[in-house]
């Protein structure tokens, strides 16, 4: 897993609340069997009509926003567990997302894709897509470290919480498996007392 | 000191406790199917490492496979590489494998059950969202994303956050025509998509006790719809029945001594849980939805809301122009051109018998395409041996091979751009049944229904005039 320190960047804001996994990546773009190019696919529906012509209107087909931050409404990667969604958003060039509120199985599989989901208040969210608006290349920064997520240019802020162990997996760059495969003896040892009915 | 269900569950399978509050949970169960494994294995394989507790991995094809001829080579080149991948993983690593064309086949929520893999008190994990259908029988169970997928395989643990705990009461008799469908569809609307996010729910209450297993498994498949990391509810001599018997369960004295134990699980009187909410069995009615997730559903009899009734009036209008609905419709009298009665949530024998019980003699209106998709090889054997194909067949209905089908459509069972189904499945997202189809959710008796008429109906209304009233 790539490492997460401080990250500066413009914006891709989707003011939709409810954005589901399915959205993200729909059903039919999970037929690979590795974890590259779902990037292509990504918003694939919002993004392309059906003869496979990009839609006018969609943020992703506006080349005056760009940047490895998304920026998207509350209940964010709700719906299908599919991993493929953290997938095709990093393989797109994402590394963070901004939103109000996270579906749990979404949060869990970005942190375990160097993907940082940073939940910051509704009002915080507000002044984010605002400035987006006013300044298309506005620049955000997310600093891991400190848990603070601001915009620099108009001198406002907002902490961030993150899971400590999480946290610390992202500065460095390491995975759970790596953890859990260190505790294996642990693990042999609570099965010889776990009865299973 | 009290604990609620979840926590007897979850104690018991905590190996240990980590920094930052995350527990190290030992998994009983770990099923796999062939679209959430394949990254998990390459991971597997490039770590060098072997499958930690290969005896404990059930593997099957689901979400990709075709629902006619599946005898025949899978057309589709990708779905063919994905069901493949499959087997080869499985032959491989040495795991289980009930594959297409064996006769345990069928998705995974509803194959785990009907074998008897599924017993109170596991914890159960699976590469998809709907793995809360598992927690009907009082076990820890929910959807986990395809690295978690890979750290099962190599340690049978999970690193996970303990989740909240949330208590949902129904309580009161379940009026005639409507289902745990219903039930779950009104709990959803009532709470919203993230209304149970962080938390794991029990079910309790005298209505949910009177509900069958299948029943109980629809109420708990939906629970991730409102965000929940999973649902469950106590097990109990309903339970015990429907277990006993099957394929894997313990038999005899094992049994015996089993059930012991899962008579133990249940919250205690005074366990304290972070959130609870109350509900009238006497106020849910049949329901549908009319907008691009679980929460937007009414009662049948209801109109669309208007923008100043929704928290979320955008979100309204945007799920309205998808839909091609209007705020203040009655959906009533509505032409419906497709019924699709399957999928995780309702494709059980039980709920085969509810559509042919009614369908029987009758016949599908002429423009509806009426397609029911058994969960299991065993369900469909079952249908045949009670008649019920041929009672299907009679009234139109095409009955096809088991699996996940226009739940998703990943294989080729979609429903065309801007036309509606009537749907027993659970999520009614855009593009979820193929690119632009309309959604709307309801319970299998409102969706047999509906494949009769044409068009919406109250299913009650229907009964009503049967009865000759
Ligand atoms: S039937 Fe639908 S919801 Fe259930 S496992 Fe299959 S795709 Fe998922």
């Amino acid at each position: 897993m790539e490492k997460f320190k401080v990250l500066n960047s413009s914006v891709v804001p989707i003011s939709v609340e409810d954005i589901d996994t399915d959205q993200i990546i729909p059903a039919r773009f999970l037929k690979a069997t590795s974890r590259e190019g779902f990037g292509e696919n990504l918003f694939r529906d919002w993004r392309f009509d059906s003869d496979g012509k990009e839609k006018a209107g969609f943020v992703l087909n506006d080349d005056s926003y760009s940047g490895k931050i998304l920026v998207a409404g509350r209940n964010f990667g709700c719906g299908s567990s599919r991993e493929h969604a953290a997938w095709a958003l990093y393989d797109y060039g994402f590394r963070a997302v901004v939103s109000s509120y996270f579906a749990d199985i979404f949060k869990g599989n970005a942190l375990n894709n160097g993907l940082l989901p940073v939940q910051v208040s509704e009002d915080f969210l507000a002044e984010i897509f605002k400035a987006a608006e006013k300044e298309t290349s506005i620049q955000i920064k997310i600093d891991l470290e400190s848990q603070k997520i601001s915009i620099p240019k108009n001198g406002i802020s907002e902490e961030f919480e993150i899971n400590s162990f999480k946290k610390t997996c992202l500065l460095n760059g390491y995975d759970d498996i790596d953890f859990l495969l260190s505790n294996k003896k642990k693990i042999e040892k609570f099965e010889q007392q776990h009865l299973e009915f | 000191m009290a604990k609620t269900l979840f926590e007897k569950v979850w104690n018991r399978h905590v190996v240990d406790k980590v920094e930052g509050g995350l527990e190290i949970l030992y998994i009983d169960r770990h099923l796999i199917h062939e679209v959430t494994s394949p990254q998990a294995f390459s991971g597997i394989r490039n770590r060098g490492i072997d499958i930690f507790r290969k005896e404990k991995i059930v593997a099957t094809a689901d979400h990709n496979v075709p629902t006619q001829n599946q005898h025949l080579p899978i057309k589709d080149a990708l779905s063919r590489i994905q069901v493949d991948a499959l087997k080869n993983n499985c032959k491989d690593f040495d795991i289980e494998l009930y594959g297409l064309g064996h006769p345990y086949q069928g998705i995974v929520h509803v194959i785990g059950p009907e074998l008897g893999i599924t017993k109170p008190g596991m914890t159960i994990v699976c590469g998809d969202s709907h793995t809360s259908t598992h927690g009907a029988f009082g076990a820890i169970a929910f959807g986990i994303g395809t690295s978690q997928v890979e750290q099962v395989m190599a340690t049978q643990c999970l690193l996970i956050e303990r989740p909240k705990t949330m208590r949902i009461n129904i309580d009161g008799e379940i009026g005639e025509g409507i289902f745990a469908k219903d039930i779950i569809l009104y709990i959803i609307s009532k709470l919203g998509t993230a209304g149970g996010t962080g938390h794991f729910v029990e079910y309790s209450g005298t209505a949910i006790w009177s509900l069958s297993m299948e029943a109980r498994m629809t109420i708990c498949n939906m629970s991730i719809e409102m965000g929940a990391r999973g649902g469950m509810i106590a097990p109990d001599e309903t339970t015990f029945r429907y277990i006993k018997g099957r394929k894997f369960a313990p038999k005899g004295a094992d049994f015996d001594r089993a059930k012991d134990y899962w008579l133990t699980l249940y919250s205690d009187d005074e366990a304290i849980f972070d959130t609870e909410h109350y509900f009238r069995a006497e106020d849910i009615e049949p329901m549908i939805t009319y907008g691009t997730n679980p929460g937007m559903g009414i009662k049948i009899t209801d109109q669309v809301p208007e923008a100043e009734q929704v928290k979320n009036p955008e979100g309204l209008k945007k799920s309205l122009a998808y839909m091609g609905l209007n705020p203040g419709e009655s959906l009533l009298g509505k032409k419906i051109n497709h019924v699709f009665i399957g999928s995780c949530t309702n494709s059980r024998i039980e709920d085969l018998r509810i559509v042919a019980d009614f369908v029987k003699g009758k016949k599908k209106a002429s423009h509806v395409q009426a397609m029911i998709v058994p969960g299991s090889r065993q369900v469909q054997e079952q249908a045949k041996k009670e008649g019920i194909d041929k009672i299907l067949a009679d009234a139109g209905f095409e009955l096809r091979q088991s699996g996940c089908s226009a739940c998703l459509g990943m294989n080729e069972d979609k429903i065309p751009k801007g036309e509606y189904c009537v749907s027993t499945s659970n999520r009614n997202f855009e593009g979820r049944q193929g690119p632009g189809a309309r959604t709307m959710l309801v319970s299998p008796l409102t969706a047999a229904t509906i494949a009769i008429e044409g068009h919406v109906v109250d299913p009650r209304a229907y009964l009503l005039e049967e009865a000759g009233v």
